[in-house]
């Protein structure tokens, strides 16, 4: 939309505050990435009443649009594209947030008070007083052969979603590579959608270290009992073409079976997008480090979302405990924290992390960090088709997975958010709704 | 068109038109109504779209399913007779739909 009141505003400008090395006038925020945690650090900013310019630039060709449904309802087709756009074109133009659409940053230079200009790719300049990036991260490469052949596919953006859209209708069989989130969301949809899907996890159980081993095995039976095919502590070996074609085929595996694969869908985990911060100098490490105000490490730059490494926001933590979360809560919240900072308030980023994954009819919910527990509660309700597990470390509720379980995801998180504590003795008992026996601790 | 009519726990109005198929969650979020976070996008997983729905307009909208009235169990605000989550509301031709939004929804 605005594009070209930014394209236009760089030479004017440049013509009109001529400094000597004639760089253009270096005013406003600039926030790289134009997703998640850049469209709230917008949002929060104008909500706060900051009042400069803010150009919010991303490098994908659409309007700002929630990723989540990506491999869920949009794959499905039960929800348009445009149930996915953030705000609509009125509100950044009333709001006076310059959209900045496919244009990707390649270099920033930078003076020594922060302000500086960014150029992209198509040589276009940005210039900043004051920068923030919110840049996330992209999808790991599964670097083996065959990995360029056409129908391997990824699921991190929404020109990625759609590319596997226009497969499916002509494909039947469908093999996913990795048992995390997105792989067993996307693996449940392409099922529902009537493919014969099987499932790789390199792993010895689903979804790594997100959720403990109770949940893990609960996702397994659910799905295996559904009609998914899951292999653990299986890996691909290569993908193949028939008659060296160009086409993927199939996937053959380590022990030389192959599976027939009209499309494959690797979800192997995301790398944080650190090259911007990198070449500014940024301390980087899994993301890039910011401390409890979402500064980085020149103390003006903000950093957040996927793409940051902060401090543990979980009350209580562990002093110099980091952590990389990547969820639209922490992209929201920690949005926040930003806005605060940018407009000179210090608050300190800290709350009950949360999370949700949508799998078939089963709809999980995780409140806080399960990290570190030492002892695990579950409560099953087979009839109703409902499954929690709390987590505990020392006595005390850190965590709990849900499935299907609302009332107990609530408990939980609000307990959390309060500092309360629901009692592991009295939790086991699903009978038991957990808001009535959770006490201060 | 169908409009919603959004007032916030201080009694500030705010006239939003929608379309018809669209929830009220997305009515309100696109058009940055301040009183709707809607953090989970319409996936009845947050219960921060919490609405208070005017009692004579209640029985313009499809009766809630379990999943809906276990969230409301847990949104920010206590919730009350006439609490609907507003990602389950969608809109329909001529539906002139009033809503009060609470005060706080994390
Ligand atoms: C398929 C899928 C399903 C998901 N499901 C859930 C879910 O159910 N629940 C949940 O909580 N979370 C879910 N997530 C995670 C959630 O979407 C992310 O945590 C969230 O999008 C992070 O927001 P972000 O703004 O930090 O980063 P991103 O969303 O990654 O956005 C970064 C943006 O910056 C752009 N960019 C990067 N570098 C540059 C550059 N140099 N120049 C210009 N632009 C650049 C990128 O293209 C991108 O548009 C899901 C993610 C995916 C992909
Ligand atoms: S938007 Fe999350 S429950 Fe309605």
């Amino acid at each position: 939309m605005s594009t070209n009141a930014v394209e236009n505003a760089a030479p004017a400008a440049a013509a009109e505050d001529a400094t000597p090395s004639g760089t253009p006038s270096r005013t406003g925020l600039l926030i790289i990435g134009a997703s998640q945690s850049g469209v709230q650090l917008a949002v929060s900013l104008r909500a706060l009443g900051f009042d400069e310019h803010i150009t919010l630039l991303g490098d994908e060709d659409h309007r700002p649009y929630q990723r989540p449904a990506l491999s869920k309802e949009f794959l499905q087709g039960t929800v348009e594209s445009e149930s996915l756009i953030f705000r609509s074109n009125e509100y950044w133009a009333e709001h006076n947030v310059d959209l900045v659409k496919g244009e990707y940053i390649v270099r920033i230079d930078r003076e020594a008070d922060g302000s500086g200009v960014a150029h992209s790719s198509s040589g276009k300049q940005f210039p900043f007083k004051r920068l923030a990036l919110t840049v996330g991260a992209r999808a790991r490469k599964l670097e083996i052969e065959g990995g360029d052949l056409d129908g391997v596919l990824y699921l991190r953006n929404a020109d990625d979603a759609l590319a596997l859209k226009a497969r499916v209708g002509d494909a039947h069989d469908v093999v996913v590579i990795g048992g995390g989130f997105i792989g067993l969301e996307a693996a449940s949809s392409l099922q529902k959608m009537g493919k014969n899907v099987t499932v790789l996890e390199f792993g010895p159980r689903l979804v790594g270290r997100a959720v403990g081993e109770e949940t893990a095995e609960y996702f397994l039976q659910a799905h295996r009992s559904r009609g998914l095919d899951i292999r653990l502590s299986t890996s691909a070996a290569r993908f193949r073409a028939d008659d060296g074609g160009a086409v993927v085929s199939g996937v053959e595996l380590q022990d030389g079976t192959v599976l027939p694969a009209q499309i494959v869908l690797i979800g192997i985990g995301v790398i944080p997008n650190t090259q911007l911060a990198e070449q500014l100098g940024l301390t980087v490490d899994n993301g890039i480090v910011v401390d409890r105000f979402a500064l980085a490490s020149d103390g003006t730059t903000v950093a957040i979302g996927d793409c940051a490494n902060m401090p543990n926001p979980v009350p209580g933590s562990a002093p110099g405990e980091r952590i990389r979360l990547e969820s639209v809560n922490n992209a929201i919240e920690h949005a926040k924290v930003a806005a605060y900072s940018l407009t000179g308030r210090r608050e300190e980023y800290a709350g009950i992390p949360w999370f949700w994954s949508n799998q078939a009819d089963l709809k999980l919910q995780i409140a806080g960090l399960c990290n570190g527990y030492d002892q695990t509660v579950l409560r099953r309700d087979e009839e109703r088709g409902k499954f929690s597990v709390l987590y505990y470390r020392q006595g005390q509720v850190i965590a709990a997975d849900c499935v299907n379980a609302p009332l107990d995801f609530m408990a939980v998180k609000n307990a959390l958010a309060k500092g309360q504590n629901i009692p592991a003795e009295a939790a086991a008992d699903p009978a038991t709704p957990l808001k009535t026996i959770t006490t201060d601790s | 068109m169908p409009t919603v009519h959004f007032t916030d726990a201080e009694g500030a109005v705010r006239d939003v038109q929608g379309n018809s198929g669209d929830s009220v969650m997305e009515t309100a979020v696109r058009n940055g109504v301040p009183g709707i976070v809607a953090e989970c996008g319409g996936s009845l997983s947050c219960a921060t779209c919490h609405v208070f729905v005017r009692d004579d307009c209640l029985t313009q909208l499809p009766p809630m399913e379990d999943m809906e009235d276990e969230m409301l169990y847990g949104t920010a605000v206590d919730r009350e007779d006439n609490s609907r989550l507003s990602c389950q509301l969608r809109l329909t031709d001529g539906l002139e739909l009033f809503v009060t939004t609470p005060e706080t929804q994390v």
